[in-house]
This record gives C-alpha cells, structure tokens and sequence, in this order.
C-alpha cells in the first residue's frame, strides 16, 4: 500500500471478491486522512463486537449485532471504495495491533468473529471460492444426495443437539481426515471415507484457517514494524498508529445534549438518580469537603458540562462549594479560570472533553484524590459500601464484585445501572455521561408513564 | 529336535487316514505307541518355536504384507522401504531388542530363525532405517520419525471384567468370548462402511484378545492427530470403577454409527446372549450394578421391591434374568414422560455391558509396536492367527492351535507330499490359505495399482512440465 497526501486511483473492482482474505497488501493509493479514518470506522465495528462478546451475546446476537456494525461504519459514499475500505481498514488495524500479544490476541478473535459473520452472509458459490482460496478439499452436496441421506444427516445433528431446521439444507463433504474434531466427537456423519459437515460446521473450520493466517501474518508485520515501518515512519504514520488502539470511539459529549440541561437547583436530586458511581463519589465529596483536588475538578467540571451544566451555573455551583473552604476572593482568582477554560471561554480547547471510562479508569488518583474509576480504585469494601448507598441488592453486588475482580470495570458498571434502574443496558458503558444520558430517559419515561 | 525322523517308520497309516484330521485317526496295533511317540508334550520352549520358526511360520507372506507391493518388481518400487520398518524381538530371557531392520526377506527370516523371540514386534515405516537412527535429530528438518504405520486397535478382555462374571483375569471362556465377537462386529463395519477402509486383518492376540490391522494406504499415512480421532470415535464408555454411569447419551437421537451397532448387533447379543449367560439379574450383587445406572430413585426402588419379592417365589419357568430385564425395560420405556436422563437408559445400559472397550493409547500414537501375526504366545501357547470377521462368530479361542499341537501334526504328517509346505499338513494352513486369500493377495494387487497409478501420474506431470 502506498500512502499520499493527494487522490487515491481507483481500483478495478472485479479483481477482489467481496470478502476479502486479507492475504496480502493490495497495491492501492490512500489519503492520509482515510489511513486513519477508515481504520477508526473499522474498530468501531471490532470494539462493538468485543462489547457483545463480553456481555455474553448468543452467537445469533452477535451475528445481528455485526451487521448493524459493518452497516453504520464500513459504508462509503463512491460504492467501488467500499471494499477497498474494508481492506485498506483491516491492514492499517493489522500495524496497530500487531505489536503485543494482547493485542494480537484481541484482533484476532474480533477479525475471527466479523469473518464468521460475513461468510454466513454469502451465496453458496461464494463459499465454495472461498473455501477454495483456502485449499480446503470441500464438496458441495448436491440436492439428491442431501434427499438420500436426510434421515441420517437429520439424525446426527438430533444426536448433537442442534436439530436441523427446514433451511438447514447446505452440507459439504470432505475427506474425513480433514476433521478430526468433528469425527472424535460423532459430530457428522462419515460414510466411505467422507465426512459429511453442516453449514455451521463448516464455518468454523474456515474461521479456524481464516485465524491460523493472520495469526501468522501479524507475527511477520509485528516483525516488520519494529525492524523498519516505525523508524521511517515515525513522523507520518507511526504516532497514528500508536494512538489508534487506546482511542475511545463514542460522543464525545463536547456539546451538551438538547434535554439535557439541568440546573443547581435540580444537581442534588439528579446525582442521586442518574450520576455514575464515580461521579456521585466526586459529587459527595465536594458537599463534604467543599474542595476536590485538581484531577477531581477536571473528572467532575468536564462531566458536568457534557451533562448540561451552563457556565453561569458551573461557576455559581463551583463556588458555592469552594468559597466555605478557601473563600470567595480566592476561588474566583484559582478557579473561576480555569472552569472558564473548560468551557472553551478561554481559547479553543478541543482536548477538554468529558473524559471517557477509558481515560479515567487509567487516570492514577493519589492521597487526596476521590477521582478515578471506583471499581477500579476503590478497596471491595468501599465499594461494597457504596454500592450499598446507591441501593444496589446484595444479588447484583454480588455480580459486580465478579466483574471486578476479573477487572471488567465498565461492565460492572454497566451492571450497577441495570439493578439501579431495573432496566438492561445492552450498550455497555463506556462513558460517565453516556451513564448520564441512558438513566435520564429511563428516570423520564418512568415519570411520564405514572401521569 | 529329532521327533521327526524317528517316528516315520513305526507308523502304519495310510495317507487318506491322515488326510481325515489327527484326531479322528483310527491307528491299529501301533496306536499306543504310535499316540505317544508322536505326541508333544504341551508346553512352550525355545526348541519347539525353533522348530515352528524353522517350518511353520510363515516367513515369505509376512514380508511380502509388510512390503506393501515394493518388492522391486517395478520402477516406482521404493527400495528403501522394507528396510526402514522397525521390529523387535522380545528373546527368551526378556531380553528386548528394540529398531531391527532388515533388507530383504531372507535377512528377516534369518534373523528370526537364529534369534528365535518369543515374541515378535511390528513397528512404524520410519523416515530413514531405524539402524541409522542416531545419525539423525530429534527435530528439524532431518528428522528420525515414523511416516508409515498401520492403524492398529487392540482389544483385550480384561477391559471388560467388571461385566463378566464367568471368568477374571487371563481366562477366557466360551461365555465371555462372544464379547470380542460383537467388538469385531460392531469396528470392523465401521471401519469398512463408515471409514471406506478394505484392507483390514482381525488377528487373536494369543490368549484373550484380539488385534486389528488396517492397512489401506490412507489409514498407514494418518496422523497421530487422525489416528485419535477415530479412536474417539468408536469411544463410548468413559469411566473406571468410581464413576456409576460409563455410558451417557444425551441427545435426541443416537449418531447413526452407534444406532446401527446397536439395533445390528447389540440389542440382540445383550439380550439372547449376555443376559443368560453371565447371569446378568440374578444375584443382588449383580442386579445391583444395573440398578446403578438408572438415576431415578422411584424406578429403581420399584424394580428392587418386585425382584427381592421374587427371591422366594421362583415359580415362573421363565429365567429369572429375562423376566427382570423386561421389567426394567418396560418400566424405563413405556409411555410414561421421561427425564432428561432416562430417555436412553435401556441403550446405555445394552452399551455398558456389551459394546467394544479398545485401548486408546494403542491406537493414537505411529510409533506404537503390536505384536505380529502367527507369533505364539508364550503362556498359553496358541498361535495368533487371523479371524474372519465375517464369520467370527465362529472362532473359539479354545481350540486355536498350540504350539505342541502343529508339532503333533507336523509329526504325523510326514508322509504327505503333495503339499509345498509344511503348514499345510497342519491346522495352519487354514489359516495361512486365508490370510493369503482374503488379506494378503487383495492387498497387494492395491499396492501395485497405487504404485502403477502414482508412477504414471509423475511421468505425465514430468511429461508436461517439459512441453512448453
């Protein structure tokens, strides 16, 4: 792939099929800008999968949840580009995520887990292509052997469990070697030496090659990375690629939502119901202390800006607490400036934007600080207590405990707004205001259905 | 060994007496001492397996089996080939010589004949001679490794002792050998109709067992990986002493490999066979086990109240075995809605009793050595000679020639000579003639056609790579 400043050539479009293998980089011309905005679209894709695996989404869920994702993310307005986003996203990702096993491990298993959907999706002939790209020795059955071997085609998948539905009709044959899994667990049925291997069956052999080569391929451009790209690149392409995989790709809620404009009078009411557990904590504090620390101003004021807070109301609020620890005089001469700055009143600032999960769950508070992310930072019985405020019931402590320990901050999170609000919260937090936002439709769609 | 030439001018009979079968000899005045003077003590020793080395044992088919057709007849023979197949000896004093290889099928049987081992070993074809293995590493590209083996199964009766009451241990009757019967039935269609094999050797292991030889090209070139996958696949009982329940089939339906085996072979065999003659219900102890795999405390409680009744009242004419097994399968398959575990109880119990039980470890690996055909095993001197599955039911280990007793034959058997062996005056030859005629001959005129078949397809290829 080369990469240029200037228009990128087409590409002809029949010489790449519509999944693409990714086996090598095609000789395509793109735009700087595209580099890193096709790859961010493409892990958009990748990250919401990730979420729906975590959450534990069924197959099926995730096959729906996939599509939604390419749909919104990997489209392109001249329809011949489409595939050579797809392409050109998927090496860019390749750069990004080669460069330590976590990495490698996490591309893989989504790249896996997209590959399966999307081969699912196509004609029977596009399979076979593809299998054939892959030198697997498959053999479509054709519609009469599949009438005469129904009975014992239907039977094996009875005995495995997953009965065949009347659609369920596309099986392949295969020297029976070729799946010792499959035939160590009587999972087809073998006759003369084939093996006959249903649709689903058949998937995960492909994805299986799929993975085995770019696992393979990651190795080699990890290789390659460190031994030249990164040198020569590292004025150009290098700190792109070094910041693409830490990005948080959701609103950034720089500008605060149309309903969402709260006022003082209505803060304390509003903590209480729709604050996350790390901005409650912060808000808390503030009452009790009067005062929060720099990294607590900047967690707490950005969060409140993207909740809705005006400036004037900002400032008021800010002062309120602070003049009873420092004095009137000394906040506006501290602090006034600076929540000013947040606001963009003071020169153009695009950095400050209410920080994400992300950010703040590897922010490192200190002696003092009461920012940061509480599944994180605090000791169990700490959060134990304050989940016990916030009237979470022992079953979902429970729960959220287990996500902690295994170090899923934001999904215990996730978990705390489903047994606060008694709803389910399919997006997973990702964002304190995002928090925000969900609790306050639930809170407001409650108080409009008891009118 | 000097039986042989002494004997022959105090016997009177006639050839057609001998051609009518030892036993049935009827000798005259000479019958005493004829009997006793032809007769072998029975025992196994190294003067007698000489002996068998020297005239039975069939030397010339075992190389020409193990060659596969590359004998050096045709170009594409590869001449290495019989030499890179490792055998080994176990000798007299349980002295073990591992990675014997020979070059020709005359250094095989001099060698066995001078070594005379009580037992012989067939291992893998190995990427270079097993003589010169330490010239080569462990790893990398110059490797000593297998690259040829059969795929191998071995069945051993002891596997099956907590279900056989008759005997334990070593002994092997007439009541519990059915169960190596129905192991051949059941692996050797499968192994023909589900895995498209045909060139498949059923041998007796000896004393109570048997051994299982694929040789199709396809199954020598399996992988280890393969090799335990089929081995897998024909495993169904999974569990040792402490587990109750050995067989489980969860499911809506049984794999059709297992529903065949079942409704072809083991229902039948259970029912007709098994039940009677182990005795299956009818001590407590026995019934007991049964009662075990049945995970639901009504049925079993129920069952256990009619038979303790029934210890007193042994009225019916009917065995008390059959009553009681109809009993529980009536309770476990009538109409009533059953749990998730009951709905296969009658089959998994049908399968805990009586489907194949093979050694894993024997199957998975290339490098794993088998004992080879027509050796003669030492405790019990019976020779391993092939079985016909297609009609093993028929095989009685107890009448398998000894050693002692070949000798016998080959004693009285001198005068015949129109035979070109001496096996054939034997009850060997029946068993070389079949293993020449089922086994061997189909085999090798398969080995010629796939060396014929790749021979012509690498000259076309090198024709064409040519013609540009």
């Amino acid at each position: 792939m080369e990469i240029y400043g200037y228009q990128r050539k087409a590409l002809h479009s029949d010489a790449i099929s519509t999944l693409p293998l990714y086996r090598s980089a095609p000789p395509l011309d793109v735009r700087l800008e595209d580099f890193e905005l096709f790859a961010i679209d493409r892990l958009r894709v990748l990250k919401g999968i990730s979420d729906g695996l975590s959450r534990g989404k069924k197959p099926e869920e995730i096959d729906n949840l996939a599509k939604d994702l390419w749909k919104a993310n990997m489209r392109h307005p001249e329809a011949s580009e489409v595939v050579n986003k797809d392409i050109i996203s998927h090496f860019v990702l390749r750069l990004v995520y080669c460069r330590t096993e976590d990495l490698r491990k996490w591309f893989l298993s989504m790249e896996t887990a997209l590959f399966r959907y999307r081969f699912r999706l196509e004609s029977a002939e596009a399979q076979r292509a593809l299998m054939a790209e892959f030198d697997l020795p498959y053999k479509a059955v054709s519609n009469s052997e599949f009438e005469s071997m129904k009975d014992n085609l239907g039977q094996v998948a009875r005995s495995i469990g997953q009965p065949l539905t009347p659609a369920d009709t596309k099986f392949y044959t295969v020297p029976f070697e070729e799946v010792p899994e499959l035939v160590a667990g009587r999972r087809v049925f073998v006759h003369k030496g084939h093996a006959y291997v249903a649709m689903n069956q058949v998937v995960s052999l492909v994805a299986t090659q799929f993975r085995s080569h770019l696992s393979k391929a990651l190795i080699l451009t990890n290789r390659k990375w460190t031994s030249s790209i990164r040198e020569q690149e590292k004025d150009r392409l290098t700190p792109i690629v070094e910041a693409l995989c830490t990005s948080y790709l959701g609103p950034d809620y720089s500008e605060p939502r149309e309903f969402a404009e709260i006022s003082i009078r209505d803060i304390d009411q509003i903590a209480m119901s729709s604050f996350p557990l790390c901005m409650r904590h912060l808000f808390e504090k503030l009452r009790e202390d009067h005062h929060l620390k720099h990294g607590g101003r900047m967690q707490l004021g950005l969060f409140l800006k993207g909740v809705g807070l005006k400036l004037d109301d900002a400032l008021a609020f800010w002062k309120a607490e602070f003049s009873q620890k420092v004095g009137a005089e000394r906040f506006d001469k501290e602090y006034a400036y600076s929540i000013r700055h947040n606001y963009g009143r003071e020169g153009k600032r695009t950095d400050y934007t209410p920080f994400s999960c992300q950010k703040i769950i590897s922010s490192t508070p200190g002696v003092g600080d009461h920012h940061g992310c509480p599944y994180r930072h605090f000791s169990e019985e700490n959060l134990r207590a304050a989940l016990g405020k916030m009237r979470v019931n022992s079953r979902a402590v429970e729960d959220v405990m287990d996500k902690v320990r295994n170090r899923h901050y934001q999904l215990a999170c996730t978990l705390t707004f489903e047994a606060v609000h008694g709803t389910s919260c399919d997006a997973g937090i990702n964002h304190p205001n995002q928090y925000f936002s969900e609790s306050q439709k639930v809170v407001q769609s409650k108080s409009h259905s008891t009118v | 060994m000097l039986l042989l030439s002494s004997r022959a001018q105090h016997t009177t009979m006639t050839r057609e007496e001998i051609g009518n079968g030892s036993e049935d000899m009827v000798i005259d005045e000479c019958e005493p001492e004829g009997r006793e003077r032809n007769s072998v003590p029975d025992e196994f020793n190294a003067n007698y397996l000489k002996v068998y080395y020297g005239k039975l044992f069939p030397h010339a088919d075992i190389f020409k089996w193990i060659s596969y057709g590359n004998d050096g007849k045709h170009p594409a023979c590869d001449q290495s080939y019989f030499s890179r197949r490792e055998f080994s000896y176990t000798l007299d004093n349980d002295i073990y010589l591992r990675y014997q290889s020979f070059n020709s099928a005359s250094e095989l049987e001099n060698s066995i004949k001078e070594k005379c081992p009580f037992k012989i070993d067939i291992g893998p074809v190995y990427s270079v001679d097993p003589a010169k293995r330490h010239a080569y590493a462990q790893t990398g590209d110059n490797v000593f490794t297998p690259v040829e083996r059969e795929l191998v199964f071995d069945i051993d009766i002891t596997d099956y002792d907590d279900v056989r009451y008759c005997c334990s241990g070593a002994d092997v009757c007439l009541d519990c050998w059915p169960l190596m019967t129905v192991a051949i039935k059941v692996i050797d269609t499968s192994l023909r109709d589900d895995f498209g094999f045909n060139h498949i050797l059923w041998v007796f292991s000896g004393r109570r067992g048997v051994h299982c030889w694929v040789c199709d090209g396809k199954a020598r070139r399996l992988t280890n990986e393969q090799r335990a996958s089929i081995a897998e696949y024909f495993r169904v009982y999974k569990g040792n002493e402490n587990s109750l329940k050995k067989v489980s089939f969860t499911g809506l339906a049984l794999h059709p490999f297992l529903a065949r085996s079942y409704s072809e072979v083991l229902k039948d065999f259970f029912k007709s066979k098994l039940l009677l003659s182990q005795k299956l219900f009818s001590t407590e102890e026995r019934y007991e086990k049964i009662l075990e795999m049945i995970p639901d405390e009504s049925i079993t409680s129920e069952l256990r109240g009619k038979w303790q009744e029934n210890k007193r009242s042994s009225i019916s004419k009917e065995d008390t075995n059959v009553v009681r097994w109809q009993q529980l399968k009536h309770i476990l398959q009538s109409g009533r809605p059953k749990a998730q575990g009951l709905r296969r109880c009658v089959e998994e119990i049908v399968f805990s009793f009586t489907y194949p039980r093979l050694d894993m470890e024997v199957s998975k690996h290339m490098n794993h050595l088998l004992k080879a055909p027509f050796c003669v095993h030492p405790k019990t001197g019976r020779v391993c000679v092939p079985i016909d599955p297609n009609c093993c039911e028929e095989f009685d280990p107890t009448a398998v020639p000894t050693l002692s007793k070949l000798l016998e034959e080959m004693n009285m058997g001198t005068l015949r000579a129109d035979v070109d062996n001496e096996w054939d005056r034997t009850s060997l030859g029946k068993s070389i003639r079949f293993f020449r005629s089922s086994f061997l001959q189909p085999l090798l005129k398969s080995c010629k056609e796939e060396i014929e078949n790749s021979y012509n397809a690498k000259l076309q290829h090198s024709k064409n790579s040519m013609s540009w």
